[in-house]
């Protein structure tokens, strides 16, 4: 089989892998990272949502190997070193962004990839670029708060 | 999904020589071709990945024309096609962010989705879709649902768009997809204007040669009214029959000329 490396949440880590195996089953199943979840499966939820290269991808719709020699960036890679939440992951709880929760690693993810391209977002712009994450609990609102709040503590 | 061999190639070079191998097939973003592949509705030997092959990534623009990488995600377009404001407006609601991070122009052109946004800008323009092997008229390029002049391991590098002096792209998004129900990209150029409708036609994206004739002699909305758009041949599914569709491609061309001011 192939072998694959690349950098974790700043971890070099390798592996060997099918040419059809995704990026997020590597990342969930060989390296237990499985605060990245899968949920529809069809590059429409947005649980799955990591960061390659600074970039915010679905990993459910890009292959292990493409990632090859690529920085990686997960849910777990959002936590202080200390392992207390990070700024976006705080802001969610402080603002009940998150109900059963499942959408979440997903929503920050994509929360921290806007605030980096955009870190004064209006309402409009953050709902906007949500377009690919669905939340099935709270109806967005906090979600939108949570994110509002991460932009204002990290400015 | 079914097992495949995957290679990523650095050059052109090294890709047009993996396409010739029995059953291998290009891979762009993936944001179509990997669904596919999930639903096991291909199964290609060997995929051939075009993301690392930096000659087919960019954007530039020189002497009234923007030409963009065939490997250029929506993402970079809708940031860097400053030359061409209407293209990256249309590159900007293509999918959502995550995907246009991903997806390729050149894949989407190669996929030819009938509902695909790109399709419109390509042909709305009249540019000109370069391949490893020659270059292709959008006009001659579209062949159909899902089908292009492209031949077997043929690969798009880049497309060369001349710039317009107005242009606008108006999509009408389906609900629940946000794939366009029905799109119109409207161009309007020194020799006249183009119109181009994707997501409306089971041929594919079209040009709506009324609509030219009329807009090249006024371009105005109001152009457009004495018009009518037939609905044979049109889209007709749970979210909208032909006569629905035929409706928005007036209105929606209606909406560009008044967008494109």
């Amino acid at each position: 089989m192939p072998s694959v490396s690349m950098t974790v949440n700043g971890r070099q880590v390798s592996g060997e892998v099918e040419g059809r195996t995704l990026l997020v089953e590597f990342l969930r199943g060989p390296l237990g990272l499985t605060g990245t979840h899968v949920g529809c499966d069809t590059s429409q939820c947005g649980a799955c949502v990591v960061h390659v290269n600074g970039q915010d991808v679905k990993s459910c719709t890009m292959l292990a190997l493409e990632a090859d020699g690529a920085e990686v960036r997960t849910i777990e890679g959002m936590a202080n070193p200390d392992g207390s939440l990070g700024v976006v992951q705080q802001a969610f709880q402080d603002n009940h962004g998150l109900q059963c929760g499942y959408c979440t690693p997903g929503m920050v993810m994509t929360a921290a990839a806007l605030l980096e391209k955009n870190p004064d977002p209006s309402e409009a712009e953050i709902r906007a670029y949500l377009e690919g994450n669905l939340c099935r609990c709270t109806g967005y609102h906090n979600i939108v708060k949570s994110i509002q709040a991460a932009a204002a503590a990290l400015r | 999904m079914y097992d495949f061999e995957f290679v990523k190639v650095g050059s052109l070079a090294e890709a047009v020589a993996a396409l010739k191998a029995e059953g291998a097939q290009a891979l762009g973003g993936g944001q179509t071709l990997i669904p596919t592949l999930k639903q096991r509705l291909a199964q290609p030997a060997k995929l051939v990945s075009l993301t690392g092959i930096a000659e087919l990534v960019g954007v530039s623009a020189s002497d009234g024309v923007l030409s963009v990488g065939g490997a250029t995600t929506h993402a970079q377009v809708a940031r860097e096609a400053t030359a061409y404001p209407a293209l990256a407006e249309l590159a900007s609601h293509i999918g959502d962010p995550a995907v246009r991070n991903r997806g390729t122009i050149g894949g989407s052109l190669a996929n030819d989705d009938p509902a695909a946004d790109y399709p419109a800008g390509v042909l709305g323009s009249g540019a000109t879709v370069v391949t490893n092997a020659r270059e292709i008229a959008a006009d001659d390029f579209f062949r159909g649902l899902f089908e292009t002049a492209l031949e077997e391991g043929e690969i798009i590098t880049a497309v060369r768009f001349p710039i317009p002096q107005k242009a606008s792209y108006q999509r009408f998004a389906q609900p629940a997809s946000r794939f366009a129900l029905t799109g119109v990209f409207v161009a309007q150029y020194a020799d006249g204007v183009r119109v181009a409708v994707t997501g409306a036609s089971e041929n594919g994206v079209f040009r709506w040669s009324d609509a030219e004739a009329a807009l090249s002699s006024s371009f105005a909305p109001e152009a457009v009214d004495g018009l009518s758009v037939s609905p044979d041949g049109l889209i007709g599914d749970l979210h909208g029959t032909p006569e629905y569709r035929a409706h928005l491609v007036k209105v929606l061309t209606r909406r560009a000329v008044a967008a494109a001011g």
